[in-house]
């Protein structure tokens, strides 16, 4: 842990790949054993992932049904997008529930990490397994457990939002408080993979520089500011790349808690998919929804890549 | 000063061991909850311990759901992906490390690519695939689509690019074949991320909801966290019961966390792209 070495997951492969053409052995290998090694992966990424690609751009042209076969019909279910509002609100809501998660998520990680970081021995792993725990769960268990913990009768969550607001609140019927829960219980569940990343930020930065900040009379904010802050930042890049792409692929939670309602108010784009493949039974429609989730993630991460590079060469 | 400051020290790990006793107590509330016979689960005020304590709820999720069925599901399917998301990754990198073959860069050039696609766009496309194999409700068709696993591949040939390649020139000198030199050599010097990311791919594929919901919807065929939601519909709001079941299903892999916690924060960290 202390030799962590952090990069963002994109440009490390491409540096290793100029770092290994001198190492390999000039010599080219036999055909079988290549073959053996690299066909039963081949084969299963072809027809598990290149091809069910590839059919899916397919499908995205046609009016076919989940199972069977459709007619060609061009651009049309592009048109359809459009002018689809369902459509169009459960792109809204992904963002908002994306804008509710990323930033707040990554910024817990950093906290609590600090907060562990501190601790020694025994006490760090507890605390530590305390933080990690929610993680490791499967999304229904958690959807279950937190609607027993914000139960409108008998839920002992509902004692903290009474003492704030001033009553019992149905959170997960009401179309204000839905998403924001939602998110709440998100951030619960994903936030010990964010702490374990930043952990190993901070366990890379050298001690010496806090002893040398505390000697030159630097405060704890100061301190902050000028080591941990910059020093943690690509990990803080690559936590909330991770954060972003992950969110906006947001279906167990809201599916399990919501049903994507109260009015549709937490209605997300994968289920969106879900409903026009799984339930309208329109292959070809939920296929277009499918690909266009594929585009907003591919944008959004790029983009947030870029921003988040410009701030890192100031 | 000194004091001063080691008190304020002391203030901020107290706040810490709060805030980490918080965060950890609806897992202990929810424990708690299902040793609790019915009527105490909805008592009035707030009781840290049943004072009846009763596996009234386990002994019903037991006796009215199938979740021996469930478990045998998850199992099977959680430890084949496991078994083979190892098995073709290891290989896999194997080759691009080591081997010098036509196309090897841009093999591991659409295997990082593909790192950003998103499975579920594709779960229109895979259910099509599953359909057309047969696979639907099939523990076959919970398997195939969750084998794609980039980062395996990514990890492990970190790794085996970091093996000195003396080690490689001398078993080759020796006349040791590929198969020999992988099996004898990479593999044993590697044990520790097989065993990490082994465990982790456990865990993420037990706990993976969507995928499962979807191609397994008899009830012989869910997996158990798509199962125990099914209690939850099937005897509405009889909070013990369904708990119960939540703790079953999360006992496994909360096991294995608990039991393998190195090995996990490893794992999350060797995927993230941090050498642990």
């Amino acid at each position: 842990m202390n030799t962590a070495d952090v990069a963002s997951p994109r440009r490390r492969p491409l540096r290793r790949e100029a770092a290994d053409n001198r190492t390999t052995i000039a010599r080219r290998s036999g055909a079988l054993p290549v073959l053996v090694f690299v066909a039963p992966f081949v084969i299963a990424y072809c027809v598990l992932f290149l091809y069910p690609t590839l059919n899916m751009i397919e499908l995205s042209f046609t009016d076919a049904p989940l199972i069977g076969a459709g007619k060609w019909i061009g651009w049309r279910n592009y048109q359809r997008l459009l002018g689809d509002r369902l459509f169009t609100e459960s792109v809204v809501h992904t963002l908002y529930f994306v804008a509710l998660t990323v930033v707040p998520n990554t910024a817990l990680g950093l906290i609590f990490a600090m907060m562990v970081v501190r601790l020694k021995g025994w006490l760090q792993s507890i605390v530590l397994a305390c933080f990690f725990l929610p993680y490791i769960l499967p999304s229904s268990v958690v959807t279950l457990l937190w609607g027993w913990m914000l139960d409108f009768q008998f839920g002992i969550a509902q004692y903290p939002i009474s003492w704030i607001v001033g009553s019992r609140v149905s959170v997960f019927r009401d179309p204000i408080w839905a998403m924001p829960m939602v998110a709440f219980v998100t951030i619960w569940w994903t936030n010990g993979f964010n702490v374990l990343l930043f952990i190993a930020g901070l366990r890379n930065i050298s001690p010496e520089l806090y002893d040398a900040a505390a000697v030159d009379g630097a405060g704890r904010w100061r301190q902050f500011r000028s080591i941990t802050w910059p020093l943690v930042w690509p990990v803080t890049v690559l936590v909330l790349t991770f954060q972003l792409i992950i969110q906006l692929k947001i279906f167990d939670q809201v599916y399990l808690l919501t049903q994507g309602g109260p009015f549709n108010s937490t209605y997300v784009v994968v289920q969106y998919i879900y409903k026009q493949a799984f339930t309208l039974n329109k292959g070809g429609y939920g296929a277009t929804v499918a690909l266009f989730l594929f585009a907003m993630i591919a944008v959004l991460s790029v983009i947030q890549l870029q921003i988040l590079r410009t701030r890192e060469a100031k | 000063m000194k004091i001063r400051l080691s008190f304020v020290d002391l203030l901020i790990s107290l706040l810490t061991i709060i805030v980490a006793a918080t965060w950890v107590f609806p897992l202990y509330w929810t424990v708690v909850t299902t040793l609790k016979p019915e009527y105490e689960v909805v008592a009035p005020g707030v009781h840290l311990l049943p004072e009846n304590p009763t596996l009234a709820g386990y002994i019903f999720v037991l006796d009215h759901t199938i979740i021996g069925q469930w478990y045998v599901n998850s199992l099977v399917t959680a430890g084949t992906v496991t078994f083979l998301v190892i098995l073709l990754s290891a290989g896999c990198a194997y080759a691009i490390s080591q081997l010098n073959f036509p196309g090897r860069r841009l093999l591991y050039g659409i295997i990082v690519a593909s790192f950003m696609v998103p499975i579920p766009a594709l779960i229109v496309s895979h259910f099509v695939l599953m359909n057309d194999f047969g696979l639907i409700n099939r523990w076959g068709g919970i398997i195939l689509p969750q084998l794609i696993s980039p980062i395996a591949v990514m990890v492990y040939k970190q790794f085996f690019d970091a093996i000195p390649k003396e080690f490689r020139e001398a078993a080759v000198v020796d006349g040791a074949g590929e198969f020999n030199i992988f099996l004898r050599i990479f593999v044993p010097m590697t044990w520790g991320v097989t065993a990490a990311l082994a465990i982790y791919t456990f865990i993420l594929t037990w706990n993976n909801f969507l995928w499962p919901f979807l191609v397994a919807t008899s009830d012989t065929s869910m997996t158990v966290p798509v199962g125990i939601v099914q209690v939850h519909e099937a005897f509405g709001v009889q909070y013990a019961r369904n708990l119960a079941g939540a703790v079953l299903a999360a006992l496994p892999v909360a096991a294995a966390y608990l039991i393998f916690q190195r090995r996990v924060t490893e794992a999350v960290m060797l995927s993230a792209g941090i050498k642990g």
